[in-house]
């Protein structure tokens, strides 16, 4: 299959390679199902009956570890490149190990809202604008398969970077795989951020 | 074989089934939409039997449905509504979406692009089975015990959300949501694949400004198609949740009787509104932005001269792309908008009729004094710029919210949508598969049947439509199971039944088709390599398919696609690959953007200004 997809451009210009472009689409698509998503949760709050509640605290832990996992996926990045295939694997180690803790943290901040009466089916039917939650849950919810998704991938990567697949000369895998980390990592900041202010104003 | 690639032993089921041939899978699609268009067509005249003849039986639907939904050859109610939901869902989806796009996406962009396949043909053939297998849940949801989904294609909650609303809304519903999510994920996977190919995987000189129409057209059907599918996604996901988890996303307050009857309450179902049409208005251009690239291409063909206004067609139809995305809510004008917003979306959505008249005039233009030849392809991309106009003009009418809300839910919407994208683009995909048959199969379809099937096809279509404006205008309501029982729409119980003969008419019409279309694979006469003397690349290709498309080298692209009656030169047509006379063999036409030795492409590089570079044409070929 990907022999195909290189037979036009070995006589010309080689141009992006085909799989990262496809990425790109897949995450524009990605992209419009949050947009989508959070303009329903704007339209929806706009007609009142909203029950207001502070976003859990883990949340904010959360978002550090999604911006130290993307320092480090920077790292492993710049390790391949430049054939530093100990710094790589490291790097790559300490992203798995920060998207746990991430995915810890979000159960810690799921259980929090649990505390206090906030669940994805609202236990009295919805009343009193307890709908909130439910979107709240399914944004978080939504974004946490995509992330989960991205930590596959990172273990692949991790796992033919110890296999000697990920290097100089080899960076297809870990390119995409650095460009998906940070585009979810940029995807829960944009959650945290329009959560933050739709939960406080 | 005759490739220096792939020369792997092709067995019957990765020949035919499960193929990564882009024109095998682009015949995959053809023929699985024709088949799910037959199921649609005779659906809807089936329900039209009981919009004509309420009270009469009919064995043949006692046969075909037993005694469960047409008890003693009556059709129930109940799945009176459940054929009209699924008739609309075949034909929007299955139908025009897959059975289009797909078809002719899959066909043209390789060879009309110069590539030798998809940008990822595995994901090209996962695209066609998930369509398949969405296409088998939701034909499956008519056979449970329920029935199927009843409640309009559109699928509005409560009746969508609440398993117990209708009998339709249990189980039929679920098997309709999970098609639709299928179907969507098929959607995506071609979709990516048609932009990725269109903007990487075009040969040597084939920059943005020499594309031939369709492949402009699909390009922004494309991207429209990942701009709102997935949103579409994000409301279905929210549906299922409702239904499933129990949450009330779009449940409130529905009482029965004065009592609650839902614990869940503090939804909106209007909000379902707002995410279905950000989806279901794009989604009628991803219909007919198709129909309209292949007309683009029929007409300047088979008028024998460039099509009028290369640029401004291009232009216009990004500028419809764009204000797609801009008008959804003129189908919600009754659900209590505020007027000030109602106004915007009426402005946006008047202001699409531009790029839309645009289109029109110069179709009119480039068949004026042409050489015209009147193949079957060329009637059905005339009746096309025909049903467009006619059904265009309506929707001046509806996108005013003033005469929307009077008009809104009554058979001149029906009348409009069935004109303007229905019918419209059911005869730009006949125009296509007149035209593209010989690439397709390598034989002719028969030139008198398919005079007949226009004909047929196009009177009919107008009799049926036409006179729906008048019903509708009288204010008879659209989805109604038996009129005759209110007497203020007695009096259109025979125009019922005139639309109804007209609708079998019609469909007996298609039969001319499908014959014609299976029997001409087998005894149709053979096919040239350039049977309309075209200058596009797909022409250029063997007449025999091989896996690659071209033998040897892909041919490299000179100029654009409508050089034809060009008075340099002695034939009517230049194809693309034909260099300028007296100019050397390898001569590169775009400018050459020079690259400092220290700025060779990194990864990012090509990523950034490779995707630049190819959308402002500046790529050195």
């Amino acid at each position: 299959m990907q022999a195909v997809a290189h037979m036009n451009t070995t006589k010309s210009e080689q141009r992006m390679h085909p799989r990262k472009f496809t990425l790109i689409l897949l995450m524009v698509g990605m992209f419009m199902l949050f947009a989508g998503l959070t303009s329903a949760l704007i339209v929806r709050r706009a007609e009142g009956n909203w029950f207001q509640f502070e976003l859990p605290v883990q949340f904010i832990y959360s978002t550090v570890m999604v911006l130290l996992s993307s320092l480090t996926m920077w790292l492993a990045y710049r390790g391949a490149k430049k054939d530093e295939l100990q710094t790589s694997r490291l790097a790559l180690l300490a992203t798995l190990i920060f998207g746990i803790g991430f995915v810890a943290y979000q159960y810690l901040g799921w259980l929090d809202l649990a505390n206090r009466g906030v669940f994805f089916v609202p236990a009295n039917g919805g009343e009193n604008g307890m709908v909130s939650g439910s979107f709240i849950i399914a944004l978080v919810g939504l974004h946490l398969a995509h992330l989960l998704g991205g930590l596959i991938f990172l273990s692949v990567v991790l796992v033919k970077s110890l296999m000697f697949q990920v290097h100089k000369k080899n960076l297809l895998s870990i390119n995409l795989c650095n460009t998906y980390w940070h585009f979810v990592g940029a995807l829960w900041i944009y959650l945290y951020t329009f959560l933050y202010f739709a939960t406080q104003f | 074989m005759s490739n220096d690639h792939g020369h792997h032993k092709e067995t019957f089921l990765s020949k035919y089934v499960f193929s990564m041939d882009h024109k095998m899978i682009s015949k995959q699609f053809l023929i699985t939409g024709i088949i799910m268009g037959v199921v649609g067509v005779a659906m809807s005249i089936l329900f039209r039997l009981q919009l004509a003849w309420p009270d009469s039986h009919f064995p043949i639907l006692n046969w075909l449905f037993g005694d469960k939904w047409a008890p003693e050859g009556r059709l129930d109610s109940g799945f009176y509504m459940g054929l009209v939901t699924i008739h609309g869902t075949i034909m929007v989806f299955y139908v025009l979406t897959a059975g289009l796009s797909g078809t002719f996406s899959n066909l043209l962009i390789p060879l009309q692009v110069g590539a030798r396949d998809m940008a990822s043909p595995f994901m090209n053939m996962l695209s066609y089975w998930f369509f398949f297998l969405s296409s088998v849940v939701l034909m499956s949801s008519m056979f449970v015990e329920t029935g199927p989904a009843s409640g309009g294609w559109t699928v509005y909650p409560p009746l969508s959300a609440v398993a117990e609303a209708m009998p339709g809304s249990g189980l039929g519903m679920t098997l309709w949501l999970t098609a639709i999510i299928l179907f969507i994920v098929s959607a995506l996977l071609g979709g990516i694949n048609y932009i990725a190919t269109v903007l990487n995987m075009r040969t040597k000189g084939m920059s943005m400004n020499r594309l031939p129409l369709t492949i402009w057209a699909f390009l922004l059907t494309a991207i429209l198609g990942l701009l709102s599918f997935p949103v579409l996604l994000g409301g279905g996901l929210l549906l299922m949740f409702d239904r499933l988890a129990g949450t009330s996303f779009y449940l409130s307050d529905i009482y029965m009787n004065g009592i609650g009857a839902m614990e869940q309450t503090g939804g909106s179902p209007i909000l379902y509104q707002h995410l279905f049409w950000f989806l279901g208005h794009p989604e009628v251009y991803i219909i007919i932005m198709p129909a309209l690239g292949i007309t683009s291409e029929v007409i300047a063909v088979n008028s024998r001269k460039p099509i009028f206004g290369y640029t401004a067609m291009v232009i216009s139809l990004m500028g419809i792309s764009v204000l797609s995305f801009l008008v959804w809510g003129h189908h919600m004008f009754i659900t209590g908008m505020n007027p000030l917003l109602g106004t915007v979306f009426l402005v946006m959505t008047l202001i699409i009729a531009v790029p839309s008249a645009v289109k029109t005039f110069n179709y009119l233009a480039t068949l004026w004094r042409g050489s015209i030849r009147f193949t079957n392809g060329m009637m059905f991309a005339i009746g096309l710029v025909s049903l467009f106009i006619t059904g265009g003009l309506t929707g001046i009418f509806l996108g005013n919210a003033a005469l929307d809300i009077a008009l809104h839910d009554t058979y001149f919407v029906v009348a409009h949508f069935h004109l303007v994208m229905g019918s419209s683009a059911i005869f730009g995909m006949m125009a296509g598969i007149y035209h593209w048959y010989p690439r397709m199969f390598g034989r002719m379809m028969n030139k008198t049947l398919g005079y007949v099937h226009f004909w047929l096809t196009f009177i009919s279509a107008y009799l049926v439509f036409f006179p729906m404006h008048f019903q509708g205008l009288a204010g008879v309501p659209r989805r109604y199971y038996e009129f005759n029982i209110l007497p203020e729409f007695a009096p259109w119980l025979d125009v019922n039944v005139f639309i109804t003969l007209a609708a079998i008419l019609g469909g007996i019409a298609q039969l001319v088709f499908l014959y014609n279309f299976f029997s001409s694979m087998a005894i149709g006469e053979k096919a040239v390599q350039n049977p309309w003397s075209a200058n596009t690349l797909e022409w250029t290709a063997p007449v025999e398919h091989i896996h690659g498309n071209w033998p040897g080298e892909i041919p490299t692209v000179y100029r654009w696609a409508y050089d034809y009656s060009h008075p340099d030169s002695d034939s009517d047509f230049i194809p693309q690959n034909v260099p300028d006379k007296g100019a050397p063999e390898e001569v590169s036409y775009e400018p050459v953007t020079p690259v400092a030795p220290e700025e060779k492409e990194t990864p990012e590089r090509v990523m950034f200004w490779g995707l630049l570079k190819n959308w402002l044409g500046l790529t050195k070929a």
